[in-house]
């Protein structure tokens, strides 16, 4: 420990010129940002700059200056006689007080009331009943179907495998109850509960677009190319795969999704437009502790 | 006369007597010269490792550098505007006021861009540094008494890290942060109980939330989280400097010493060196890689979806544990009580975190061990907990690669399904044979005497020119450096 720092005269002249090259590439960051350069051009010339001045700290801190270790006693941390200095000079600050149990009782009863009194005010931020916000839905029954431009959506304008998004006319496209999936499928697909059969005119249908596992857009339309190995037709949610057999009301046929989208009954109007023909069928979205899973 | 005394030159003075005076200056109104004595003279042992840290430290500053400048541009809220910037395909598109403002920081705020995306890369780099750091920390036993409560505070900033990268992400509103935040929506919600309402307390309302959402995360993401990762890493280090940095065993290392470089001048100086490393690498990363193109993406509606998003790396492990958690609620009749997010968003992220906070804890139950510890472990010195952090990590790992299994999908073809089951099976079958392999490997080590990370401490001789030996001593005591450079160190 005691051999003297070896000089570097190598180190020292690496050092000088990591720092010249430092300034000259600050500099030229300087003119290249006054000239409007690109992103480019600015993070070669910053990072040149403050890698040279980077490689001039390490090389000064290891061959220039003094690289001798030393040695120091770690501190004690535990010091008994004054850990019993600070015991007893807390307890004597309560000599002489009489009644201390109930003093204390009465302080301990005080924070509670006054933790109380400054959390309650808290409650006016929270919501009250939220399961209706949660469920809030513009669709009912006669509501007409539209495209992201407003126009009516017309049967014409579907196909037997096709798909697309709807929102309820009037509506605000953003609220997770509006958009909806309308898809076509070939009548054989179509596997409905009795008290569904006529919520599918021509084996069209709708479903709430919002996944009920974690509330992503269900943004996959998976359709049948060849019968004999293709699976059934499905919707599927990219976030993770949740997928929904749509011929059987949107069951959940793989993924982590615990309820089937919430379907809306459909009519075709005598010109051609589809209507909703009733309220979505369940909650739309994520579920939560109590909602209704069908 | 006076005046040819002014005009005298007075001798010349050596730069220690000009620094002695700038000193007295000081000390005459904070007598700071005791902490600079001690800040100057306090020592840091060496070992590569150690540097994760202080990695993870300096990503905190470039982070903090580059995120106010990003705050003089950033619009948080969710008010409709028209788009007219510099980006073409996009203009006249309706979008909101923080997505607008992201793009023209992106586009027409002179070196925004570079800004930007080294604030991006500086997030990533300060997690890995973090989660390194952590685990560096796990195989080392470094989390032992007395620095447990350092522990503790480590893995509350690991949590904070985590939550601010996820913040800083949504706050764009693009494609990718909706889905995101509809992910957390979807989470929030599944909490037992209380889910309902703490999400609607969130959002202020239903998905995707009422305009002031954007600034609640953002003031969280500017102003809460950063000044209580700013405490943290103050106490962090306070903690560090009140019991002194641990250290490898080796030549002279002993419990109650500390041997390493003075931080006056040659650690001051490598310091500086990592911190303007790090800052130039991230700098470099963000002109040269692009990261969260959010004009790709386009602007977010609930009602819009892309298959194979990914989002930043430290969320892997939450999506892919949503991914592999099987279709499985709680429910009552018809009535669902905890829907299937909180396995995979809530329950499992408790269970990590819970097991790293206690894990201190239970070692010292385990092994019966409750006194402090300065001297580090290497990874083979306590088998247990090696084997036990290999398979719990693995155990992570596997999850976390499950995250991507949309990419394996999208680029590569990998059917998901099928994906999904072999993750599932090697979730839970591989960190068992992990920690029965690490155990064994550790106690063969331990059991051999190959030692390579511990200096040598044999005996030095030289040969006379008569043919016999000469000892030189056992070089162990003499001096901290000297015998780790000693020929046949490996023999």
């Amino acid at each position: 420990m005691s051999r003297p720092p070896a000089r570097s005269p190598r180190g020292e002249l690496i050092v000088v010129c990591a720092l010249l090259a430092a300034g000259a590439f600050s500099v030229a960051f300087v003119l290249l940002y006054a000239f409007d350069a690109n992103t480019q051009l600015l993070a070669v010339s910053l990072g040149l700059a403050v890698g040279a001045l980077a490689l001039a700290g390490v090389v000064a801190g290891k061959w220039v200056v003094d690289q001798r270790k030393a040695v120091e006693a770690r501190p004690r941390l535990v010091d008994e006689a004054l850990e019993r200095e600070v015991a007893g000079t807390i307890v004597q600050g309560a000599e002489g007080v009489s009644r201390r149990r109930l003093i204390v009782g009465a302080a301990a009863a005080a924070g509670a009331g006054v933790t109380a009194a400054a959390v309650a005010p808290l409650a006016s931020l929270g919501p009250g009943d939220v399961s209706a916000q949660l469920k809030a839905t513009p669709w009912r029954a006669g509501v007409t179907l539209v495209d992201d431009n407003g126009d009516p959506i017309g049967v014409d304008q579907l196909e037997v495998g096709s798909w697309l998004t709807a929102f309820p006319r009037g509506g605000d496209p953003r609220q997770l109850g509006a958009s909806i999936v309308v898809v076509q499928v070939a009548e054989e697909y179509l596997d409905l509960p009795p008290e569904r059969r006529d919520w599918a005119p021509r084996g069209i249908m709708a479903f709430s677009k919002i996944c009920t596992h974690a509330g992503c857009a269900v943004a996959l339309f998976r359709y049948p190319t060849y019968e004999p190995t293709s699976q059934r037709p499905a919707l599927v949610c990219p976030c993770h795969y949740s997928t929904f057999d749509v011929g059987r009301s949107s069951k959940v046929v793989f993924g982590p999704a615990g309820r089937p989208l919430p379907q809306l009954p459909l009519r075709i109007e005598p010109d051609g437009t589809l209507v909703a023909a009733g309220d979505l069928s369940g909650a739309i979205g994520p579920a939560w502790w109590g909602v209704r899973r069908s | 006369m006076t005046r040819l005394v002014r005009r005298r030159r007075r001798p010349a003075r050596s730069g220690e007597e000009r620094l002695t005076d700038s000193a007295r200056l000081v000390d005459e109104r904070l007598g700071a010269s005791p902490l600079l004595k001690a800040a100057m003279k306090y020592l840091f042992p060496d070992h590569w490792s150690f540097l994760l840290g202080e990695i993870a430290l300096y990503s905190f500053l470039v982070l903090v550098a580059t995120g106010i400048f990003l705050t003089f541009f950033f619009e948080p809220s969710t008010a409709p505007t028209i788009y007219d910037g510099s980006y073409t395909p996009l203009v006249g598109a309706q979008v909101s006021e923080a997505y607008a403002s992201t793009v023209d920081i992106s586009f027409d705020v002179p070196a925004g861009l570079l800004m930007r995306q080294a604030h991006h890369w500086a997030a990533l780099v300060f997690v890995v540094a973090i989660v390194l750091h952590l685990m560096r920390v796990f195989f080392t036993g470094a989390f032992r008494k007395p620095r447990d409560i350092n522990w503790l505070i480590g893995v509350t900033l690991v949590t904070c890290a985590l939550i601010e990268g996820f913040l800083g992400y949504s706050l764009p509103d693009d494609l990718l942060s909706g889905m995101g935040l509809a992910i957390a929506y979807g989470v929030a919600l599944s909490i037992p109980a209380i889910g309902g309402q703490l999400a609607v307390l969130l959002w202020d309302g239903s998905f995707p939330g009422s305009a002031d959402f954007i600034g609640r995360m953002y003031i969280v993401h500017v102003l809460l989280l950063p000044v209580t990762i700013a405490v943290l890493i103050t106490a962090h280090l306070a903690i560090i400097v009140r019991q002194k940095h641990s250290q490898f065993p080796g030549p002279g290392r002993r419990e109650d010493n500390v041997i390493g470089t003075p931080m006056w001048p040659a650690y001051a100086l490598r310091a500086l060196g990592m911190m303007l490393a790090t800052a130039a690498l991230l700098f470099l990363l963000g002109g040269l890689v692009q990261i969260n193109p959010i004009w790709q993406y386009g602007p977010y509606q609930p009602y819009l979806g892309t298959n194979g998003a990914q989002p930043d790396w430290y969320m892997g492990w939450l999506i892919g544990a949503l991914r592999l958690m099987p279709g499985f609620d709680v429910t009552v009749g018809d009535y669902t009580l905890i829907p299937n997010p909180f396995w995979g968003g809530v329950l499992f992220p408790t269970v990590v975190f819970g097991v790293l906070y206690a894990w201190p804890a239970i070692e010292r139950r385990i092994a019966k061990d409750y006194r402090r510890h300065d001297l580090l472990d290497r990874p083979r010195d306590a088998p247990l907990r090696t084997a036990f952090g290999a398979a719990f990590f693995t155990w992570i790992a596997v999850i976390f690669v499950a995250g991507a299994a949309d990419r394996l999908l999208v680029d590569i073809g990998f059917p998901y399904e099928s994906q999904v089951w072999y993750f599932r099976v090697l979730a839970i079958a591989l960190p068992i044979p992990i920690f029965f392999l690490v155990r064994r490997i550790c106690r063969e080590l331990r059991a051999s005497e190959v030692r390579p990370l511990r200096a040598w401490t044999g005996t030095l001789v030289r040969r006379r020119p008569d043919g016999s030996f000469e000892e030189l001593g056992d070089g162990s005591g003499t001096s901290p450096d000297s015998p780790r450079r000693a020929p046949g160190r490996r023999a």
